[in-house]
């Protein structure tokens, strides 16, 4: 390589291999799941669904809890379900007890639900029909929180018997989700769970998240959890009539 | 992979080839560094961006106090907290980022 502090005047010739250059890019890259997931959310807004997708641990009770907000909701609104797992159709045969359309992913060898999974499921659903969807994800707490799915609404599920501790242990799916849930308050005494360390600890990767308390047993919490979600969606369809 | 199609539209615009693609990327863009890197080479096989390297620059979770009205660096995804006042922040100004900063670009090679 030539060491000259300059090339003045002379007629140089080219280089064979010209040098490099850097050029200052700043763009955005947008993950393919992003750029899905952004047109689902548009289709749902569209057509006035509001949609909730579900993230926990393995047996932190989603189903159940999924189920009894199923239940409890096909009264007043129409709502439809669609539920991950790696395999079986159990998870949808519990929910379709429920009486509303359920539909049943079955992901394989995949820890995850993406956007593409649920645009393919939802091919034959008219959105129009529906005021509420809900997205159970597979249970797992470290890839579900890496893609958006195109929901309005993540609600993650700590159940009183997992340890007070798991949000430390699990910051990104905490801190990627909307609103949190504590779910079977009815074992709570047994277990000796420890509500405020539970409270402290999501707020600690979470400020500010709006923490609720259920029990899919025994029905307490779900009716404000109810509540909490029907305000939840007027509030979004009156933000975007407005 | 949209990096590779990010810095393919950019080769293509300047009329130059690439030798590295120099990426921002945060603890909670949900892309995992080591799994990126083991993935270039093979998303970009075929493409303009063969034998390109990918630099990547590790960037701090960093949010804004709005007590001490700063910028705080946070020593972890675990707490959200300000390091200085304990407070809990919510605004976040690092930490998200999967942004393409830079091209190491070589021009087309210019007939003399």
């Amino acid at each position: 390589m030539s060491t000259e502090p300059a090339r003045t005047g002379s007629a140089s010739a080219e280089p064979a291999v010209s040098p490099t250059r850097i050029v200052e890019v700043r763009k955005n890259v947008l993950k393919e799941n992003d750029r899905l997931a952004r047109d689902l959310r548009a289709r749902f807004h569209d057509a006035g669904v509001f949609v909730v997708s579900l993230v926990s641990s393995p047996g932190s009770g989603k189903t159940a809890f999924l189920e009894k907000t199923l239940t409890m909701m096909a009264k007043n609104s129409r709502v439809a379900a669609l539920v991950g797992d790696l395999a079986t159709d159990n998870d949808a045969a519990r929910l379709a007890r429920a009486q509303v359309p359920v539909k049943q992913i079955t992901t394989g060898t995949l820890c995850h639900l993406e956007a593409a999974m649920v645009d393919r499921a939802l091919a034959d659903w008219n959105l129009r029909d529906l005021d509420f969807l809900f997205i159970e994800n597979v249970g797992n707490l470290v890839c579900p929180s890496s893609y958006d799915l195109g929901e309005d609404l993540r609600l993650v599920l700590l159940s009183v018997t997992e340890g007070e501790d798991k949000p430390l242990k699990y910051p990104t799916i905490f801190h990627t989700a909307d609103v949190a849930m504590i779910t079977k308050m009815d074992l709570a005494e047994a277990v000796e769970f420890d509500g405020a360390a539970a409270d402290s600890n999501i707020d600690r990767v979470r400020p500010g998240i709006k923490i609720l308390r259920v029990s899919s047993k025994n029905g307490s919490g779900m009716e404000a959890w109810l509540e909490f979600l029907n305000a939840a969606r007027s509030a979004q369809l009156g933000a975007r009539t407005a | 992979m949209s990096i590779v199609e990010l810095a393919e539209q950019e080769a293509e615009a300047r009329g130059a080839t690439i030798d590295a693609v120099y990426l921002q990327l945060g603890p909670l863009s949900g892309v995992v560094k080591e799994a990126l890197l083991g993935s270039y080479e093979m998303a970009c096989a075929g493409t303009v961006l063969e034998g390109s390297r990918l630099v990547i620059e590790d960037m701090p979770i960093v949010a804004r106090c709005t007590k001490c009205q700063a910028e705080q660096t946070l020593p972890s995804m675990q707490s959200f907290l300000c390091p200085e006042c304990g407070t809990p922040m919510t605004e976040l100004v690092h930490g998200k980022e999967l942004h393409v900063t830079a091209l190491e670009i070589r021009d087309a090679e210019v007939k003399a």
